[in-house]
């Protein structure tokens, strides 16, 4: 019996939710009403190549790769230091990651601009110590502060689940040889721990990018992301065939982007454009 | 020696860093001011406020209701298609992990906005506008992906062998899955709940679009007051919130270690 | 862990089961959907309505105009009463989504000041009633401005860099620059446009952010000298700290009027009418006002106001103050060119 059909709900799922819609906005990316009628057009995608739209896209793909590279450098330790010997006993401590993310995103937000604002908690503490005010809200730090606060989590527990069970004997192995605790890691726990790290990168990567209320509450809303242009489109202007034709444009680029990286994962675990 | 210091250190930064803001609510919530932009008095107003509001007992009633419910159904959805999928050939795999991403990918108001035109269009024939159901499958929807891409991993983490060799050994497949397979890919699928449960509890967007009149979450309720700022009733529902799930870590922790005194397993 | 999962299993059968419950064993009363804006109401007032008429009120709340516009169209909504701002009641009634009212259903209607009838977006009355009404204008932190505020111009000076907080709002910002050249703030000259886009550009490297709602918490903790608000927000901010004071800039800006209308196809008009006039009794408008704290176009809620709050000309400009003042008009033809400009702006180095 091929296991293959325990996917068969999840197919018809899929089918009738994500693909139906995907035509919808095929429909509206590749159409365009006229007084004759519908017809097909490439005109809604044309409109994105003009520099400002693209420099926009281009901003977005960027600090989504910041944000993505930040997550991972913290949040890498932390899935070791909770895999490790000492924390292990505690199943809970993973669960404590997310509870924070229960909280509304706006409330949880706000009371971040209440942190780093002008006279705001942090302000006084550095007052309080004698050292210089540091304006910390409406800087690109803060934005990317925000995006890994809200991200963190999805890095941390893939990567947390595949090193919690990670066969220990293979270390042990490691160990006897005479590897020391740096060439373990880099050549056994981190090779071992990649599926996780990928997961982590894509749950991270992908909606980055089109975030865009966590630059616009904390950047300053001084510019523009791609989630931005989007949402106008669609909700301001009405032009849903312009705000498709950026959403498949996106969709395109990042699946190619990921493809690209799956290079690394030989076995396709998480599939790939090719 | 050092090394456990470190960790600690690390873990403790890690964890201000993640509870700052809560701390920060949770203070506000008894702030006498409705302003986030000053301190002017300790106050129970907003708790009793909260407490008459039936509007947000009702929304909260529909988060948690929708959230768990979800989480749980695309749990199981999402870990059966991880295990498909991880069989499949090279070509349908990919094409079906890339359908997967799309609503990871797609901003919540194009996944929104065209989930709602589909039940639109689809009244007719199901009779079903939008409500509670509608939010729900809209919920189960964008849940599953992230619950295929936490099992995934474990799955490729899998030993085959042991698999194969519990078929020679007389079992049948689905006993080899639920004995062999689903415990060691657990963690995975521990995961995937809890990241499905966080999406849930707090969408607004995808949840706006999806859902009927009557039917409400604390994300529309909550987002829906920024023109007028935020109430802080809300402060103090989300540190009830915060509180009801501490204590329920804490009674669970506790009776676990209590089970469990020496299982010490772990990468070091 | 198979207590956890018992633990789950019954949670998710108790949710099941109540929610059941919840549905049946509601006597089939009447019901009226209600769509407004979030924390807009004294919820008194809902409660006071059902039991007066033996109804149910279904209440729901939306962000912003436009996303209940987007509900709306697409089908997705089946209110009776919703209470939209000015040009969002223009677009919808061009594209007939309303219901004329009856106002032999709504006789106190009599009770709204002459001065919000008959406005562009609804000329002839036929459509809407006032519920809340405010200017947009500049707020500022007397100890950090030491100048008489009086024009927009003063956004611009090179002397509060970094201390204006913008609307991030293409409309209301583009409006904002409109007003300071000189033109209307409804234009549909490319050129203006362009002119206002300019003066945006050479702006930004004054401004400290572009907000939404946070302005409040923003001004009220001086983390900006100068704002532009809409009246209603200056009063909070005002009654949270003394500091601040607000001014309709001479040059004029913009009224802004929030109106319950009648959503077509609605099978309760009757109701509906009823609900509006209710709305408009002077006891349950002044309830309104006093809880949401913004101006109201009622005259005899006004006169029960506390007189501080009657006479303080943030709340209720003078004529003078308000020469200059345009409701905003429905531009569906040319948004496309205002988000041009905006985006051009917001992305602009």
């Amino acid at each position: 019996m091929r296991r293959t059909c325990y996917a068969y709900p999840y197919l018809v799922w899929m089918v009738i939710f994500i693909v139906v819609p995907l035509f919808l906005l095929l429909f509206y990316t590749f159409t365009v009403n006229t007084a004759e009628g519908i017809r097909f057009t490439l005109e809604h995608i044309k409109r994105i190549w003009e520099p400002i739209y693209l420099m926009v896209l281009l901003r977005s793909i960027l600090l989504a790769l910041i944000c993505t590279v930040v997550c991972l450098l913290i949040g890498y330790p932390v899935a070791l230091i909770l895999s490790s010997k000492e924390y292990s006993q505690n199943r809970v401590l993973a669960m404590l990651f997310v509870i924070p993310m229960w909280i509304n995103f706006l409330v949880r937000t706000y009371a971040w601009m209440s942190l780093l604002g002008k006279n705001g908690v942090i302000d006084m503490v550095m007052n309080f110590l004698r050292l210089p005010s540091i304006q910390l809200l409406y800087t690109d730090q803060a934005v990317v502060l925000g995006m890994v606060y809200n991200f963190l989590p999805f890095m941390v527990l893939p990567i947390y689940s595949v090193l919690a069970k990670m066969d220990k004997s293979i270390i042990e192995a490691a160990q006897d040889l005479g590897a020391d605790y740096i060439t373990v890691l880099k050549r056994v726990i981190i090779p071992l721990s990649l599926p996780g790290v990928i997961s982590g990168i894509t749950m991270v990567f992908m909606p980055a990018v089109t975030t865009f209320i966590i630059s616009r509450l904390l950047g300053g809303g001084q510019y523009i992301l791609i989630g931005n242009l989007i949402e106008q489109q669609f909700i301001v202007v009405g032009d849903w065939n312009f705000g498709s034709a950026i959403s498949f444009v996106l969709m395109v680029i990042i699946l190619i982007t990921m493809g690209i990286m799956r290079k690394y994962d030989k076995e396709y675990e998480g599939g790939a454009i090719w | 020696m050092v090394g456990r210091v470190i960790k600690r250190i690390y873990l403790y930064l890690i964890f201000l860093f993640l509870y700052a803001p809560i701390i920060m609510l949770v203070v506000y919530s008894f702030n006498e001011s409705r302003s986030m932009g000053r301190w002017s008095g300790f106050t129970l107003k907003w708790y009793a406020e909260l407490f008459k509001d039936t509007e947000v007992m009702r929304a909260l009633y529909n988060t948690l209701a929708i959230a768990i419910l979800s989480a749980i159904i695309a749990t199981v959805i999402g870990t059966a298609a991880a295990i498909g999928i991880h069989e499949m050939k090279r070509i349908k795999k990919a094409i079906v992990m890339n359908l997967t991403y799309l609503p990871v990918i797609n901003p919540d108001i194009v996944t929104g906005v065209s989930l709602m035109l589909l039940f639109v269009f689809t009244k007719p024939f199901t009779g079903m506008g939008l409500g509670f159901f509608t939010m729900l499958l809209a919920h189960i929807t964008f849940n599953i992906p992230y619950v295929i891409l936490s099992v995934m991993p474990k799955l490729k983490q899998l030993d085959k062998h042991i698999y194969e060799a519990a078929l020679d050994l007389g079992a049948t497949p689905f006993y080899a899955l639920r004995k062999i397979i689903i415990p060691q890919i657990m963690p995975g699928i521990v995961t995937g709940l809890l990241l499905a449960f966080t999406l849930s509890i707090d969408d607004f967007v995808i949840s706006f679009f999806t859902t009927g009149s009557g039917i409400s979450n604390i994300a529309i309720y909550v987002y829906s007051m920024a023109r007028r700022g935020i109430n802080p009733k809300i402060n103090a529902l989300s540190t009830i919130m915060f509180v009801t799930v501490l204590a329920l870590l804490i009674v669970v922790n506790t009776r676990m270690s209590r089970d469990n005194p020496k299982a010490k397993e772990g990468v070091r | 862990m198979k207590k956890v999962f018992k633990i789950f299993g019954l949670i998710f059968i108790a949710l099941i089961v109540g929610g059941v419950f919840a549905g049946c064993g509601a006597a089939p009363k009447a019901q009226l959907k209600v769509y407004n804006w979030g924390d807009y109401i004294d919820e008194t007032v809902i409660e006071e309505f059902e039991e007066k008429y033996n109804v149910e009120v279904v209440y729901d709340t939306f962000a912003t105009n436009e996303e209940m516009y987007v509900k709306v169209k697409g089908g997705g909504a089946d209110y009776d009463v919703a209470i939209p701002s000015d040009y969002m009641i223009e677009r919808m009634i061009k594209e007939d989504m309303l219901e004329k009212i009856d106002f032999n259903n709504v006789p106190n209607y009599k009770y709204i000041d002459e001065r919000f009838k008959n406005l562009p977006y609804d000329p002839n009355n036929e459509y809407s009633v006032p519920y809340m009404w405010g200017t947009v204008g500049i707020l500022y932190n007397k100890k950090l401005v030491d100048e008489p505020v009086d024009s927009w111009q003063i956004l611009w000076d090179e002397k509060y860099k970094k201390q204006i907080l913008m609307l991030d709002s293409s409309r209301d910002s583009i409006g904002v620059a409109l007003k300071m050249l000189g033109y209307s703030l409804n234009t549909r000259n490319m050129d203006e446009l362009e002119e206002a886009k300019e003066a945006l550009i050479r702006q930004k490297p004054l401004v400290l952010s572009y907000v939404g709602d946070e302005v409040k918490d923003a001004m009220i903790s001086g983390q900006a000298a100068l704002a532009v608000v809409w009246s209603g927000d200056a009063i909070y901010t005002r009654r949270e700290n003394p500091d601040l004071d607000y001014v309709v800039p001479k040059e004029g800006s913009n009224m802004w009027i929030d109106a319950m209308v009648i959503l077509k196809g609605t099978k309760n008009k009757k109701l509906a009418e009823q609900f509006i006039n209710f709305m408009c009794e002077p006891e349950i408008a002044f309830k309104n006002t006093d809880y949401i704290g913004y101006s109201t176009p009622h005259t005899e809620a006004k006169k029960m106001l506390d007189p501080e709050i009657a006479n303080d000309r943030t709340a209720y400009p003078t004529d003078e103050d308000l020469e200059n003042c345009e409701v905003f008009e429905a531009l569906t033809d040319i948004i496309k060119e205002y988000d041009r400009v905006w985006t051009e702006v917001k992305a602009a180095r």
